[in-house]
């Protein structure tokens, strides 16, 4: 057992901002405040080389739960052990063993080149000489970033200092890597190179992964398990294949088409209705996707058609409708 | 610590980047010090001396303390902008850190420009020294010596309590101004030329009177006697770092357990 | 004209929400002028011969300094506008229908009666209250006063004039932090910020009260106690309205030059 979480709870008090000329005169003299629960009563285990996917819509508490990880905030109740310790009584030992990537906000000295800021990591981990020219060899050949790390930050396009960003937080080697929005901003073909990247370490290294993301297809690309965390609680705590198994239940089919098409039997459903292209739903449960199909290559002529299963955006999608996120 | 060289190594590269403006920023930094002392000079022009001290001796306490303050600026750089490392996440990053967090807050922030401010102190000083009517013995220039370094204790001290404040708001906090630059500015001249309350505060209080006032009437040879205990005083302001690092540990508790 | 109003508005309140800072500056403000009028009393008593100004009337001039620092401190200067120069966002200030000089003046007017607004009237309040000679007198006469409230407006508009200047002077300069400070500094010291111009030797005021900075805040605080006599008091309030007409026009003309030749920094 790696990381284990246990009850966690946690309250914030927040000072309202109030607008209009009245209410900020009023303001000078009151200060109202609004009770904010982060967290409530949040628990999972996450084993050695886990890949977690940690999804949410904003303020449902990810960050948080991401900063009491770290050792960072301390909550209000409940327990959490990371490789035997308690992250916030233990910090230095803690925080050396993990790592930890925030997606907007940059650990490289600004002005000077990226090897420069990686040796004063190296020196702040206290990382040994050759197990330090080790890693960097290996990170830089794998993120693909040798002939960028002699130029200074501010010249470096976000894609690049992503990528450099990343192997600064892998150059102690930590056991534990989390992931805050890593490939926000990123080009298509940068976001592949990331994922890669982390998909190799964690097989490598057994590294664990804890990736918190609004991508969908970061989480497609490199998670089994997903936990969804909605207005502070553990929502869905469970394997991908067992969602995309039970959203699979409604398939979708796209079809072009010459002639009327008006009612659909029970099971079906439009989604997007035009002339001669219809998208429609079909529930599995009340009737068979060749029924389906059967039914409208019998009302209309169809000259072109596509399946589709769900996919991640969708089942996000609607695993926030049904739990009112 | 070793470590520390490294930051300094990695903040003189980045500024090496940009020779010409940091040549022309340390210029403007060093302009503060000679305005305040060119206010001096013009107001003993005016008045020729305050309550008994003569321009010269006046000096002296300018530039000590000027010289304490500019050094301990340089070095504590990060807690007197502290508000800035909270509000832009840096001190997350730091806390993800394993490490100590004061060595890396006071490696975060080394402003060479900062500089300026500490040459002209310094030749405020040698100016002061030279034209001074003291005779330098060596218990002078230890007293001397003690008064620059208890004035860095004691302004890293009050810099670091700014930041500790900054755990809890980030708003009002301009009013520790009137420790560390208002502290500064009335120890420019001998505490004994305000009212009572002011020498009585800066000794219980905040003790500036025994970096600034104490040794200085020592040097000056105004020493009611305590000469040893004067000469010894910037001892006691050293110790002005116990309640700001305690301080501190609040503040970082309250930090771990309300976030940002 | 409306837009410059909800301009002004907007930042008015903004400054407006900053409570406690409000309070901490009251208290600085305070700590401050005590301590400055603890100083100059020490100087006066040592040497109580010629002086250019009796201590009352210096001690209002120092209260009404600290009462109205906000509004006319060279050293305040909009951090956000001058990060838009140094950064390069200016760009975007560009795309709006508004002209950017007035644009940034009506902020900067705004950000400083906002701050002024809030801080000014307790620290005036409790100065009246204080024991002689260390109070905050009454105005030397009714026609002072309302010249003094007219030199005050017109200060105002010399101080930002000239922030306007500092900020297009970024423009030009690849160091702008050094510039600004050395330019504020300069400003600061001979505008009576660091001692009160009276105070300083008379063959500098002489100069001193031709040029731009007299006019910041030295003029009104001094027409205030009536340390200037009636013609010479017209005569430095005409004088104010040059200068803000000077600057205020130096300050156009060179701001459309610099942004047609606008370098885009960083990115």
């Amino acid at each position: 057992m790696v990381i284990e979480l246990r009850g966690i709870s946690k309250t914030f008090k927040v000072a309202r901002r109030n607008p209009g000329l009245k209410k900020a005169v009023k303001s000078l003299f009151k200060r109202q405040y609004s009770i904010i629960h982060a967290l409530d009563d949040v628990s999972f285990t996450i084993e050695d080389g886990e890949m977690v996917g940690y999804i949410g819509p904003n303020g449902a508490g990810k960050s948080t739960t991401i900063k009491i990880m770290s050792g960072i905030l301390y909550p209000d109740k409940g327990e959490c052990i990371i490789n035997g310790r308690v992250p916030w009584k233990d910090r230095i030992n803690h925080v050396r063993e993990i790592g930890v990537v925030f997606g907007q906000r940059s650990q490289l000295w600004w002005d000077v080149p990226v090897a420069d800021s990686f040796e004063l990591i190296r020196d702040i981990y206290n990382i040994p000489e050759n197990k330090y020219r080790r890693n960097v060899k290996k990170l830089v050949e794998l993120l693909d970033i040798g002939d960028i790390i002699k130029m200074p930050t501010r010249q470096l396009s976000l894609g690049q200092r992503m990528r450099c960003e990343i192997a600064a937080s892998l150059l102690h080697s930590p056991k534990i890597l989390f992931l805050d929005e890593p490939t926000i901003g990123l080009d298509a073909v940068s976001k592949i190179a990331v994922r890669e990247f982390i998909k190799d370490i964690n097989k490598e290294n057994k590294t664990t992964v804890i990736l918190t993301t609004h991508d969908t297809q970061d989480i497609e690309a490199l998670t089994k398990r997903i936990i969804l965390i909605g207005k502070g609680r553990v929502l869905l705590d469970g394997n991908i294949d067992d969602l995309k198994l039970r959203f699979n239940r409604i398939k979708t089919i796209t079809i072009d088409y010459a002639g009327d098409l008006n009612q659909l039997p029970e099971g079906m459903a439009y989604v997007e209705k035009y002339e001669g292209h219809a998208v429609i739903h079909i529930d599995t449960v009340e009737i068979s996707v060749s029924s389906a199909i059967s039914y409208l290559a019998e009302k209309v002529d169809i000259t072109d058609f596509t399946v589709d299963t769900a996919t991640m955006d969708d089942i996000v999608v609607r695993l926030y409708k049904e739990y009112r996120l | 610590m070793k470590l520390y060289f490294k930051y300094f190594s990695i903040h003189l590269r980045s500024v090496m980047q940009y020779k010409t403006s940091f040549f022309l920023t340390s210029i403007g930094t060093g302009l503060t010090t000679f305005f305040s002392f060119l206010s001096m000079y013009f107001l003993f022009d005016r008045f020729g001396s305050i309550k008994g001290y003569t321009f010269n001796e006046v000096l002296l306490c300018f530039s000590t303390i000027f010289m304490s303050f500019a050094i301990a600026e340089c070095f504590g750089r990060g807690f007197d902008t502290f508000s800035g490392i909270i509000s832009n996440g840096e001190f997350d990053r730091i806390m993800v850190r394993p490490r100590n967090e004061i060595l890396q807050i006071v490696g975060s922030r080394i402003e060479f420009t900062r500089i300026g401010r500490l040459i002209q102190a310094f030749i405020v000083l040698i100016y002061a020294i030279s034209s001074s009517r003291v005779y330098w013995s060596i218990d002078k220039v230890v007293t001397l010596l003690l008064m620059i370094v208890g004035g860095i204790c004691l302004f890293f001290g009050l810099f670091m309590i700014y930041a500790a404040i900054c755990f809890f708001t980030l708003e009002g906090l301009e009013f520790m101004n009137i420790f560390t630059d208002g502290g500064r500015e009335l120890a420019q001249y001998p505490l004994d030329i305000y009212k009572d309350w002011v020498i009585k505060f800066f000794t219980f209080v905040v003790p500036i009177a025994f970096i600034n006032y104490y040794p200085f009437l020592y040097i000056i040879g105004k020493n009611k006697g305590y000469g040893l205990f004067y000469m010894l005083s910037p001892v006691i302001s050293m110790l002005f770092l116990i309640p700001s690092y305690i301080l501190w540990r609040i503040g970082v508790r309250h930090y771990k357990s309300t976030g940002s | 004209m409306k837009a410059y109003i909800s301009f002004f508005r907007i930042r008015f309140i903004n400054g407006l929400q900053y409570r406690t800072a409000a309070y901490a500056g009251i208290a600085t403000q305070f700590a401050w002028g005590f301590m400055f009028i603890m100083l100059y009393q020490a100087f006066y008593k040592s040497n109580p011969g010629i002086v250019p100004m009796p201590f009352d009337q210096l001690s209002s001039y120092i209260w009404l300094q600290q009462a109205f620092l906000a509004l006319y401190m060279t050293w305040f200067v909009n951090n956000d506008i001058f990060n838009l120069i140094t950064n390069g966002n200016v760009s975007y200030e560009l795309c709006r229908p508004l002209d950017i000089y007035n644009m940034w003046f009506t902020k900067s007017c705004a950000y400083r009666l906002s701050r002024a607004a809030l801080r000014c009237f307790p620290i005036l309040i409790a100065a009246f209250v204080l024991p002689e000679p260390y109070k905050l007198g009454m105005p030397y006469s009714w026609i002072f006063a309302i010249l003094f409230i007219v030199s005050m407006a017109l200060a105002l508009i010399v101080v930002v004039a000239y922030c306007m200047l500092v900020y297009i002077f970024t423009f030009y300069t690849i160091s702008p932090v050094g510039a600004r400070i050395t330019l504020v500094m300069i400003a600061d010291f001979l505008s009576g910020g660091l001692i009160p111009l009276p105070l300083l030797p008379d063959w500098l005021t002489k100069y001193i009260d031709f040029s731009p900075f007299a006019a910041m805040q030295n003029v009104p605080f001094r027409i205030y106690s009536g340390n200037i006599p009636a013609d010479k008091a017209a005569l430095a309030v005409l004088l104010q309205v040059a200068w803000a007409v000077i600057l205020v026009a130096i300050g156009k003309i060179l701001m459309s030059r610099a942004l047609k030749n606008v370098v885009v920094q960083g990115g």
